[in-house]
């Protein structure tokens, strides 16, 4: 373990030293969310004590170290600090395992350390422990850049994610390209559409008044458009979320951001 | 997409094609595109009302027009910008190819964000309440068209 989260940690800080040469992702014009905000939502997001979605960051530290399950055992007991251990984990997330061939998330690879190695019950989705636990430990890598992978075995997932992006789908009959590739920067009546990124998440939303998961953003963005969404944690949003992790590549870690 | 088919098919035969919406909708007017750039005739064959028009443009669940278009409805704060401003629409189209772009604009322009406000075919994953329904209605459809016929 404690081998190889040094080895991760290490890789992951040589590329933050060769991306800090150039302001992540400005080159290619990808634009985090952030920067669409209002300067009061950047200042809330900006300030720790302002920022609301860091009640969820120290509920997660809390669980953290919570014992839990039929194994008697706390993330701490195997994980130790998550400062050092997690640091650098969410910038390669989503990511292929070869034990499920598919793409995992971290709200799945945390589910799977609690069924697998505590004999705890998995936290559901969307639930206030698995949002805390995901802001806490993707908050372990605020300001390194986005980095997954998607060649070798990744690569049927991410293709998979990329044709969810580009198909048009609901009454609607809109893609997400239309919005956040397209029309990035345009104005949808009073909202101004951003590249639709999920550097920042969880993020706290002004709008739900709590922190949401990337695939709560995912269904509420196919609804939107009068579309049927899929389920939070399912296959087809796992292969878009890494899709849209490797459309923000570079760009920083946020989590918790603050958004509209 | 079966629309889209249906043009490309007819492409270089015969210019004139027959399209329907599905059986399953309630009002499912049938119409003709001519040219690939018009339907001139009305869905309904009963005038349409531009002050109704005019209101379901603004009506976020109806047209909508001002989440993408600039309009001249100042009493409106937000208007969006994706698409063209449509001061003047009224004087750079007919009234035929106006229907055409409110019915089925993806037959002028495949790639468009724009929504076929009076289509039901070829859709995917349409949410179970909407399905086998049009955005709005075929007197809707009239009524925009009146209203955008006055933005001269
Ligand atoms: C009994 C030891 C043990 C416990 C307890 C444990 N884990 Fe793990 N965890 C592992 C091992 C081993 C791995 C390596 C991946 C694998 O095979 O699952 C891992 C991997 C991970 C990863 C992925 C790290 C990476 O670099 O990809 C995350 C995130 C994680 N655990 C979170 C948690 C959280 C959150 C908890 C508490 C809810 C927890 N783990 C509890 C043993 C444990
Ligand atoms: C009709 C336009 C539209 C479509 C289509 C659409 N979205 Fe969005 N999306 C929005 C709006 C509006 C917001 C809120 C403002 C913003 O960030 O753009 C948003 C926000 C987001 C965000 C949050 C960005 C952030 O920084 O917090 C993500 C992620 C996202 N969308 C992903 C998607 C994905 C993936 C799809 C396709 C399944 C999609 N969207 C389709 C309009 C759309
Ligand atoms: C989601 C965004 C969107 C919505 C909603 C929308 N449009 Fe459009 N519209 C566009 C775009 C973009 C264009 C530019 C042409 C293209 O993409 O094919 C356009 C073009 C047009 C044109 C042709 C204008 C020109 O100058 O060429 C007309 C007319 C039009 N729209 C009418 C409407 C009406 C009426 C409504 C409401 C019932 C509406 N639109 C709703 C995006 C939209």
């Amino acid at each position: 373990m404690g081998k190889r989260h040094l080895g991760a940690g290490l890789a992951v800080g040589a590329l933050l030293a060769a991306s800090l040469a150039v302001p992540a992702g400005a080159d290619d014009g990808i634009r985090s969310g952030y920067s669409y905000m209002t300067p009061e939502t950047k200042g809330m997001q900006d300030d720790d004590f302002q920022n609301p979605g860091m009640i969820w960051v120290d509920d997660g530290e809390k669980l953290w170290n919570t014992v839990d399950g039929k194994a008697g055992k706390a993330c701490a007991t195997c994980h130790k600090d998550a400062a050092t251990s997690m640091k650098g984990v969410a910038t390669v997330y989503p990511k292929y395992d070869p034990k499920i061939k598919k793409v995992k998330n971290i709200e799945w690879q945390v589910n799977n350390c609690r069924t697998e190695r505590m004999q705890a019950k998995p936290w559901k989705y969307e639930s206030g422990q698995l949002l805390a636990m995901t802001v806490y430990i993707r908050h372990q890598s605020r300001g390194m850049p986005m980095n997954v992978s998607v060649d070798g075995d990744a690569i049927p997932f991410f293709q998979a994610g990329e044709k969810f992006y580009n198909q048009r789908r609901g009454l609607l009959d809109m893609a997400c390209k239309h919005c956040h590739a397209d029309n990035a920067g345009k104005n949808a009546r009073a909202n101004l559409l951003s590249q639709g990124q999920t550097n920042g998440f969880p993020v706290y939303r002004l709008k739900w008044q709590k922190a949401g998961s990337t695939h709560r953003r995912f269904r509420g963005c196919n609804k939107q458009v009068r579309a049927t969404p899929y389920k939070a944690g399912s296959d087809e949003y796992m292969n878009l979320e890494l899709y849209v992790a490797w459309r923000g590549r570079g760009l920083p870690v946020e989590t918790p951001a603050v958004r509209n | 997409m079966g629309i889209r088919t249906l043009a490309v098919a007819a492409m270089g035969v015969a210019l004139t094609l027959a399209v329907h919406g599905d059986a399953a909708a309630a009002e499912s007017v049938k119409y003709k595109v001519v040219d690939e750039s018009s339907i001139p005739k009305s869905l309904t064959g009963k005038p349409g009302d531009p002050k109704k028009g005019r209101a379901l443009a603004i009506n976020r669940k109806k047209g909508n027009c001002l989440a993408c278009h600039v309009m001249p409805i100042p009493e409106q704060p937000f208007h969006g910008n994706i698409g063209t401003d449509l001061n003047g629409v009224g004087s750079r189209y007919s009234e035929g190819e106006l229907r055409l772009r409110v019915v089925d604009p993806k037959v002028v322009n495949p790639d468009t964000i724009m929504p076929a406000f009076y289509k039901t075919a070829g859709l995917h994953r349409v949410l179970k309440k909407w399905q086998g329904k049009t955005i709005i209605g075929a007197q809707d459809v009239e009524d925009i068209i009146a209203y955008l016929k006055t933005l001269k």
